[in-house]
């Protein structure tokens, strides 16, 4: 019984991230413009420093930034509004009446979505990597991966969590999604350093960290650029990793509210509608 | 162990402050192999019904079982088991295949590749969507998505189909075919299949279902086979009358012509511009008049009493604009099961 819901778990999930990719990857002048676009405002950036005189890690910064933020769009459009999506046009409805858990759902849009981002990412990177002066300096790539994993992870748990709670209030959901786009730029440092800094006050940064980007991107810039170990990441790790732990029970929370209220009340909602 | 079996089963919503009671203790119990037609009008409780049978909503009391097991603490099993088809849905992904959106669909019942691979063919074969197999969603007509999301339904071969108003927006000849086809759906394995499907045409209860319950105001009024059903109404003859007055108190000339013998039942007959009262949840207020135009639907034992019938309403004040008599319609199903409708606004 368990095996066999193992099972039916594990194909939920393959099947809901499966059809993500190819949705995705089925629209390719869409993914070209998720490439372009970033890479246009990130060079504005890069000509930034540049006049500035800034030192030359900043090109290498700024570049990580754009590649990273990928991640966030996708997040807060990709995961968030997607499920709302799902509840407007009614495909929402035929999950919740199918035996797989609701969980594999969300972590099958997860897991696609991931995929997805993660080859964008790395085109922004390459992208912009050919096109200005970028210079690496990567001493442990075991650990740049693993705080990859974990960035990537800690983000979709936000993103799962994220879903959940967009379906609960109600269709301001879009516009929670756009606040939440704007200070990213600042406080998770897309486009310069945020922790290993010290311009932004104290508190700013610890709100900051909340955001699984802020950390994700820094400890990527320390291992990538500045040629820093796993010793020098530590905070981070954890830091993600506590994030991690916190995000996915919450997301596994708010869905199970999610459903209660609409078996319960008969909407999905639980105001604004 | 029946199919489908409810107890007691009610419900109840609350809406801006108001209760809604939208299912008010039903009790059916639907054999293995039978299609129950659940008929009934906009609000009757058609839906809330389908919904809390398929684990979607919580009944307020009163319980529900599908092939014996509770659909509230045993909701895992019984999606396993059920399936749900709403006319005029049409879930899935426009930028995948017809056939891409049954696979997604059957991986949630965690079918196999094997048998997900036959059971999609067969169903897009017996849909008639060959021609569209590989082709998007979104390039589909709206005919053609809704046999998609009728394929979808039997995917995980459910023991209880639930098919909410299948027909709706299918042109005659397709919602023709579904019917033939879920007959033969359930003829195939009648041991194993049920269905049960809400309409608000008698005439479509009576062509697929083996049995009709009549579900008014969140009740079941009658629960019978269609030929029984049938029976109860050929002892009488319909008619629909015209009337112009300006007495204004409608509800007492159904009471009038109720009370006179040989009157089975009487009603007013809901002009176009019906008034949404909303305060029995959306409930259709069953007002017939227009500027004292007045439309009645009466129900006689013998077409003898129509003179007299039409008599006395001259006699009373009123100018009979036009009699004609009517082939036996829901109303006056409902008439017979329900009584007379034109003054019950509790
Ligand atoms: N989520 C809800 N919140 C409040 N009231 C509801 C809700 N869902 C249904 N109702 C009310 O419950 C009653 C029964 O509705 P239901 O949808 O079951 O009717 P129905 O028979 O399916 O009607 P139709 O033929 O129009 O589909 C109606 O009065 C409706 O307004
Ligand atoms: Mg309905």
């Amino acid at each position: 019984m368990v095996m066999g819901d193992l099972m039916l778990n594990l194909k939920a999930v393959y099947a809901r991230a499966y059809v993500r990719l190819k949705g995705l990857l089925r629209e390719p002048h869409w993914s070209i413009a998720e490439v372009t676009i970033p890479l246009l405002s990130l060079s504005a950036y890069v000509y930034m420093y540049t006049m500035l005189g800034a030192p030359s890690e900043y090109m290498a910064f700024v570049v990580v930034g754009g590649a990273m933020l990928a991640f966030w769009s996708n997040v807060l459009w990709g995961m968030s509004a997607q499920l709302y999506w799902e509840k407007e046009t009614g495909t929402l409805t035929y999950y919740l009446l199918a035996p797989a858990s609701r969980m594999a759902i969300l972590l099958g849009m997860a897991a696609g979505g991931a995929l997805n981002t993660t080859l964008r990412s790395l085109s922004i990177l390459m992208v912009g990597t050919l096109l200005f002066p970028v210079e690496y300096n990567i001493v442990e790539p075991v650990a740049l991966l693993i705080v990859f994993l974990l960035t990537v992870t800690a983000l979709y748990g936000m993103g799962m969590l994220f879903a959940s709670l967009f379906l609960l209030y109600g269709r301001e959901a879009t516009h929670i999604a756009d606040l939440l786009q704007e200070p990213i730029y600042l406080f998770s440092g897309i486009y310069y350093p945020v922790l290993s800094n010290q311009i932004l006050p104290y508190a700013v940064r610890l709100v900051a960290s909340i955001i699984p980007l802020t950390f994700g991107i820094d400890a990527i810039r320390l291992l990538l650029i500045m040629g820093k170990g796993m010793g020098d990441i530590m905070l981070h790790i954890v830091g993600l990793s506590l994030l991690i732990i916190v995000l996915i029970p919450l997301a596994y929370i708010a869905l199970r509210r999610m459903e209660d209220t609409s078996k319960r009340h008969g909407r999905l909602t639980l105001r604004w509608q | 162990m029946y199919a489908v079996e409810t107890i007691d089963l009610s419900r109840v919503f609350e809406l801006k402050g108001r209760r809604i009671l939208a299912l008010d203790g039903i009790n059916i119990r639907i054999g293995k192999g039978e299609i129950l037609g659940l008929l009934g009008a906009n609000g009757a409780g058609k839906t809330t019904l389908v919904k809390i049978l398929s684990t979607l909503l919580l009944p307020t009391s009163g319980s529900a079982y599908i092939h014996g097991h509770d659909v509230v603490r045993d909701a895992k099993y019984v999606r396993g088991i059920i399936n749900l088809v709403s006319g005029g849905e049409t879930p899935g992904y426009g930028m995948l295949t017809v056939r891409e959106n049954l696979w997604l669909f059957s991986q949630l019942y965690g079918l196999s590749s094997g048998i997900a691979r036959e059971r999609i063919e067969m169903l897009i074969r017996d849909m008639g969507l060959e021609q569209y197999r590989d082709v998007r969603m979104h390039r589909l007509s709206t005919g053609y998505r809704q046999r998609l999301n009728l394929a979808r339904g039997f995917i995980n071969d459910p023991k209880v189909l639930f098919l909410d108003e299948p027909t709706l927006g299918l042109d005659v000849i397709n919602a023709k075919h579904m019917r033939r086809y879920i007959r033969d759906w359930v003829d195939a394995d009648g041991e194993e299949r049920t269905i049960l499907l809400t309409t608000h045409y008698l005439a479509e209860a009576e062509e697929v279902c083996d049995k009709i319950a009549i579900i008014y105001r969140g009740r079941i009024v009658a629960y019978e086979t269609p030929l029984a059903l049938k029976a109860s109404l050929s002892d009488g003859v319909s008619i629909q009358v015209e009337l112009l007055s300006n007495r204004t108190t409608k509800g007492s000339i159904v009471e009038e012509i109720s009370s006179r013998d040989g009157v089975l039942a009487c009603m007013l007959v809901p002009s176009q511009n019906v008034v949404e009262q909303g305060d029995h949840g959306g409930n259709a207020r069953y007002d017939g008049s227009i500027d004292g135009l007045t439309r009645l639907r009466i129900m006689l034992d013998d077409d003898s009493k129509i003179p007299d019938l039409v008599s006395m309403l001259v006699m009373n004040g009123y100018r009979v604009l036009s009699v004609r008599r009517d082939q036996p319609t829901l109303e006056d199903v409902y008439m017979r099961y329900v009584g007379s409708m034109g003054n019950e606004e509790s």
